[in-house]
């Protein structure tokens, strides 16, 4: 069992937990992920490590609740237990030093992100930071980022925050009048990473995605994550999660991951049915 | 004629061999309920009256790790079924597992001296019912450990290899403890032989079993990540390490469509329903997707697991495609015989050349040509030609892919001096022994993909290499004058 130690609401979907993992927190680096699941009925969903704290011995969890499982999740308090939680998985962040560097986080992304413009920022790069949303109250992490960036852009693509647009636009911006970028790091939805992708492609700027798939072990065994890459087959979980965004398929990827939309509807909509059921049971 | 079978041997040879009772094929199509029941106890004694007790038994050398046959069937004969059970474990501490997996057809039942003639006494079957016997009245009692050791031992993977090289050692006095990756033990006993086959009740049952010769268990724990192998030496202080963690990665034809939605390795629709209980969803909360026509490609065991699968969760076809002909599927022959009771399709010398999808990336059909068998190839196996022209197109929704698997890579990459084969295999020499001094690995990690009692035979191997080699280094460490 590993016990949450403390929660933080970051946004109104949003999660930030502590969580005690002595093990996963000694081994953690920028770019790991572990596998979670939360009951013995539970599936076991990645969620990347957006920090860890081996002298207390404890990971950090950023979770937007979007599904089953994560609306689970993010319902829990802190002194409840996960059943199990495993990792550190995946290939760790390469961290070089590239000279100046963008980190691009989209949504619940930046979380993920966090740890990786950390780590190149302490690796000696200039860091220019871009976090994207929806709207002002989806913007996560902003003073984390701040304290770690040379300069921070805000975008919302309601114009609520920040300025009013894509992380694309702003990208745009940065690779036409500052010169030296070396490497795009973007992470966020697939469409976001696939849109930065394409941006960098004709400027040849390394652009570093990681990318979000279907997971049942999180260890190279099922193959659900396989995705192409250059045309070559890789497992996310293992050779991943981080790639080259100009050799991803992301629309095979996009399509691979609807693969269970409906039924992860059914699954949801029985776990809103069974939390309503238990009110009203206890109101009797 | 001996003290516990009055039979004259000629006697004996004129008793049928028992058949086992089994759940009917309509009904078992439709459940995943256990396919065989065994024996009953009035079986047990008539077949075990079959065994002539030879004065040299052939079936302890056909069996990987030395069961002493005649002896168990011998205790069985005086109804001392505990006692039996016991003799069996002496040469193998998960006679449970062993009477339902095992292909005993081609191990001790194949070279029984009745089987030239008649048909051989069936083993496994005698085995399952004296393990079960002892489970159900709860008559189990843990081996004794008559001496404690202070070295620790450290068993990666638990599943066939890991348990049974843990059992052994942990037997002979050492601290053991095993580290599984996953959240729950037995490995590929867990997430891949299904539930009618090896019930999840009975593997638990065993583990409980090894964790009473006081073996610790740490799940959730991936060696190589979470710890490396250097830690578990340095840091841990481990003096041994004996590495199972069998043959996790799958592989892919190479076809064109493989990635459409709808096609799964076996390795990931076996784990989402033996592991993940996909077969109760949305009880349980991970999905699985069945088309009404379901393709499974292969011929072994795992392709007979997933098919036979797949018509359980509700296929109203489900084919398995093979390219060359039945008699050389590796799969035992009665699972193959089960799964065509359960009406699976078998198509023969037939091999996909690609996948083919829907609008909306889901598969739709599967190309395949006919093949025919040409001269033996490096396996010693007529290999499979295509006739030129013979392609097909079958209408299915998913696909499972069960062309073989090979060993997870994590551990290799992250051992220094561990030397690995092209296959991605651990090199062993014969006594289970690495490259590196104090590791040892067996069962599929070293063999690529074999069965579960050759991983149990090399947990075994394993356990005796390590007790010698702890042996030598304490030794070694005596001061030179004693």
């Amino acid at each position: 069992m590993f016990r949450i130690v403390r929660t933080d609401v970051l946004a109104p979907t949003v999660t930030r937990f502590e969580i005690e993992a002595p093990f996963i927190a000694r081994k953690r680096k920028a770019g790991n992920f572990v596998m979670v699941r939360l009951d013995n009925q539970g599936e076991r969903i990645p969620l990347t490590l957006a920090d860890s704290n081996p002298a207390s011995g404890t990971i950090t969890l950023i979770v937007q609740a979007v599904g089953k499982t994560t609306k689970q999740l993010c319902a829990m308090k802190a002194g409840d237990s996960i059943l199990d939680v495993v990792g550190p998985l995946g290939t760790p962040t390469p961290i070089a030093m590239h000279g100046t560097v963008v980190c691009v986080g989209g949504g619940v992304g930046t979380a993920e992100l966090y740890p990786i413009a950390r780590a190149l920022k302490e690796a000696g790069n200039t860091v220019l930071s871009i976090v994207g949303a929806r709207s002002h109250d989806l913007v996560i992490l902003e003073p984390e980022m701040k304290a770690i960036s040379d300069a921070l852009y805000v975008t919302t693509d309601d114009g609520s925050y920040g300025k009013k647009g894509f992380v694309t636009d702003q990208l745009k911006d940065l690779l036409d009048t500052v010169p030296g970028i070396g490497a795009v790091f973007a992470i966020g939805p697939l469409p976001m990473m696939k849109a930065v992708s394409t941006l960098t492609r004709p400027y040849n700027v390394h652009t570093l995605v990681s990318l979000n798939t279907i997971m049942v072990d999180g260890t190279g065994m099922c193959g659900g994550c396989r995705v192409t890459i250059n045309g070559a087959m890789k497992f996310a979980c293992v050779d991943g999660p981080e790639f080259d965004g100009h050799s991803v398929d992301f629309d095979e990827l996009m399509m691979r991951n609807r693969t269970y939309a409906d039924l992860e509807r059914v699954s949801d909509q029985k776990h809103a049915c069974r939390l309503a059921g238990t009110t009203q049971e206890s109101l009797r | 004629m001996t003290a516990s079978n009055p039979l004259k041997p000629s006697e004996r040879m004129k008793i049928p061999r028992q058949e086992p009772l089994e759940q009917d094929p309509q009904e078992r199509s439709t459940n995943f309920l256990e396919v065989s029941f065994g024996f009953d106890m009035d079986r047990t004694l008539v077949e075990a009256q079959r065994c002539l007790d030879c004065k040299t038994p052939y079936c302890i050398d056909g069996c990987p790790v030395g069961i002493d046959i005649p002896g168990f069937i011998r205790l069985v004969l005086e109804k001392d079924y505990v006692g039996a059970v016991r003799k069996i474990r002496e040469a193998n501490y998960l006679p449970a597992i062993c009477g339902r997996v095992c292909p005993q057809e081609t191990q001790c039942e194949e070279v029984c001296v009745l089987a030239k003639k008649l048909t051989p006494v069936a083993i496994g079957k005698l085995e399952r019912f004296v393990a079960d016997y002892e489970m159900r009245e709860k008559l189990f009692e843990a081996p004794v450990i008559k001496e404690h050791r202070d070295e620790k031992v450290a068993i990666v993977g638990s599943g066939p290899a890991g348990l049974t090289c843990a059992a052994e050692l942990a037997q002979k006095g050492y601290r053991v403890t095993i580290f599984e990756a996953l959240h729950a033990t037995g490995g590929v006993l867990r997430y891949g032989i299904p539930e009618f086959r090896l019930p999840k009740e009975i593997l638990d049952l065993e583990t409980e079993r090894i964790k009473a010769l006081r073996v610790e268990i740490y799940t959730n724990f991936v060696i190589g990540r979470t710890a490396t192998i250097d830690e578990l030496f340095d840091e841990w202080g481990f003096s041994a390490i004996f590495l199972a963690t069998g043959a996790g990665t799958p592989t892919f034809m190479g076809i064109p469509g493989e990635n459409l939605s709808g096609v799964y390795s076996a390795n990931e629709f076996l784990t989402r329903v033996n592991l993940m209980g996909a077969y109760r969803f949305p009880d349980t909360d991970t999905p699985i997707r069945i088309g009404k026509e379901v393709a499974v490609i292969g011929g072994g065991n795992t392709a007979m697991d997933a098919v036979r699968t797949a018509k359980r969760l509700g296929a109203e076809k489900a084919y398995l495609i093979y390219r060359r002909s039945r008699q050389e599927m590796p799969a035992r022959q009665e699972e193959i015989h089960h799964a065509e009771q359960e009406g699976i399709q078998l198509l023969l010398l037939t091999n996909p050349t690609r996948i083919i999808g829907d609008a909306h990336n889901w598969v739709s059909a599967i190309e395949c040509q006919r093949m025919e068998l040409g001269e033996p190839d490096e396996s010693g196996r007529r290999k499979p030609v295509p006739v030129k022209g013979s392609e097909f197109v079958l209408e299915v929704q998913t696909i499972v892919e069960a062309i073989g698997q090979k060993p997870n890579p994590i551990i290799q990459s992250t051992t220094p001096g561990l030397t690995t084969s092209k296959r991605g295999t651990v090199v062993t020499d014969e006594m289970q022994k690495t490259s590196r001094p104090g590791i040892f690995a067996g069962g599929d990690l070293a063999r690529g993909g074999a069965t579960v009692i050759l991983a149990m035979r090399d947990g075994k191997q394993a356990s005796v290499a390590i007790h010698t080699y702890l042996a030598d280094k304490r030794a070694a460490q005596l001061p030179s004058h004693l």
